[in-house]
């Protein structure tokens, strides 16, 4: 049976870690190679890298930082932060990412996902949303640039254009919800779960095995992320993905 | 030397990464010359059945060829599993190698489509290729067409109805899934290929 994945996301500036992740046995708990490779020895179904640095300058070190994580790395790979153009894009892949994610850029500029698509395949064009709940209610959203800017843009309809344009995932992460720890926003994820073909990864929320159960189930989503996965009381992803298993949810266990 | 066939679509990094990792003297390559040379030919695949077509206009498809008839060892991926077949639906106009019978096709309208993630094969345990990999193993699929069972199949997949997640005759082999992004499980695959 097609399972259900868990992905956990390494937040990078710089070339570190930002999100401090508490694993034994690491030289360097800091290092986004070390981490990803701990990650996918516990379970991971995949990883995704996030660079979030600000400055010019620090971005500088990420093809190296992925081209570390990629060599030990055997399960799929997806790299996001920064890439605005088809030569972004290509340089990432040669440093051996699987998947690249776009948010803003892509919608500055649409044609960008079709594209990376044509050169590298739908399946390597992840199209991440942020999505805020718009003050009356009614709808979702999107955001640019972490969340600083509002487009004014449905949320749903940008997933379909998204869709249709050549993304091969949508990445959805909901703004009201990221960093509270109160469960991932499952009518967010239906309403675009719902409208696309292709897979949605629901981000943003995540606190404890019931919220991963109930976004599975209620919000139809195929894949869940979490960034510092390990944070929420869980010793280890084994122990996550064996309770998710418990609860009828397909998973990838044993690897 | 493997050769790893560039024919300009996709990304070929992957793979040629979990070859260095086992230890295997492999190059991407998209040079006829250099696929007659080598000792086994890797034809990953991503993207849209139409971008085989390269294949026959690069002289590669030449090349593959003879090095099929040869007994050289092949192993293709995804699409450059799909391209073993006669034919897909994905793109009719596009002839493949036909050296399996039978036609690629969409999945029912039943299940999303594209296929994407990790799911179970049941394995044949006479397979070559698959020696070794229990069934019930999870591995990563990513594609929205599919090679119907026959009696090449050597691994089944269930998405919509069973399909061929693996097939092989003779030495030649062909994966639907990602063996360079399945963990331990594609390692091992690999790792068998490179060692027949």
């Amino acid at each position: 049976m097609l399972t259900k994945r868990i992905i956990a996301c390494l937040d990078v500036d710089g070339g570190r870690v930002v999100k401090g992740v508490q694993f034994e046995n690491l030289r360097d708990a800091g290092d986004p190679a070390e981490l990803a490779k701990a990650h996918s020895a516990s379970g991971a179904d995949e990883i995704v890298l996030l660079d979030i640095s600000a400055a010019h300058e620090r971005r500088a070190t990420l093809l190296d930082t992925v081209r570390r994580a990629a060599r030990q790395l055997f399960i799929p790979f997806t790299v996001g932060g920064g890439i605005r153009t088809l030569e972004d894009a290509a340089a990432v892949f040669s440093a051996g990412a699987d998947k690249i994610s776009i948010n803003s850029a892509a919608l500055a500029n649409p044609p960008l996902i079709t594209g990376i698509a044509e050169r590298f395949g739908s399946q390597a064009v992840v199209v991440a949303i942020d999505a805020r709940r718009s003050e009356d209610r009614s709808h979702w959203e999107a955001f640019t640039h972490g969340g600083r800017g509002g487009t004014g843009r449905d949320a749903v309809a940008w997933a379909k254009e998204a869709e249709s344009r050549g993304a091969g995932e949508i990445l959805l992460t909901s703004m009201d919800r990221d960093g509270t720890g109160s469960g991932f926003d499952c009518e967010l994820t239906r309403a675009v779960a719902d409208s696309v073909r292709i897979p949605v990864i629901a981000s943003g929320g995540a606190g404890g095995t019931g919220h991963f159960v109930e976004v599975f189930r209620e919000g139809h989503a195929d894949a869940a992320l979490a960034a510092s996965i390990f944070h929420y009381g869980f010793s280890r992803l084994v122990h996550l993905k064996q309770e998710i298993a418990s609860q009828g949810i397909a998973v990838r266990w044993p690897c | 030397m493997i050769a790893i066939v560039d024919y300009g679509a996709g990304n070929l990094v992957s793979v040629k990464k979990a070859l260095d990792w086992l230890g295997q003297e492999c190059a991407i390559t998209s040079d006829p010359g250099q696929v007659a040379r080598a000792t086994k030919v890797v034809l990953p695949g991503v993207g849209h059945f139409a971008s085989t077509s390269a294949l026959g206009r690069s002289g590669l498809q030449d090349a593959i060829s003879n090095a099929m008839d040869r007994g050289i060892p092949f192993l293709g991926i995804c699409v450059g599993m799909q391209w073993m077949f006669e034919r897909s639906q994905e793109s009719p106009e596009t002839l493949g190698l036909g050296v399996l019978n039978g036609e690629c096709e969409r999945f029912p309208a039943s299940v999303k489509s594209p296929h994407v993630g990790w799911n179970q094969i049941e394995v044949a345990s006479s397979s070559r290729l698959l020696r070794d990999v229990p069934s019930s193993s999870f591995v990563y699929f990513t594609h929205s067409f599919r090679a119907p069972v026959s009696d090449t199949t050597v691994a089944c997949c269930e998405y919509g109805g069973q399909f061929s997640a693996a097939v092989e005759r003779d030495h030649l082999f062909g994966v639907q899934f990602h063996p360079e992004k399945s963990g331990e499980t594609g390692l091992k695959i690999l790792s068998n290929f490179c060692g027949l």
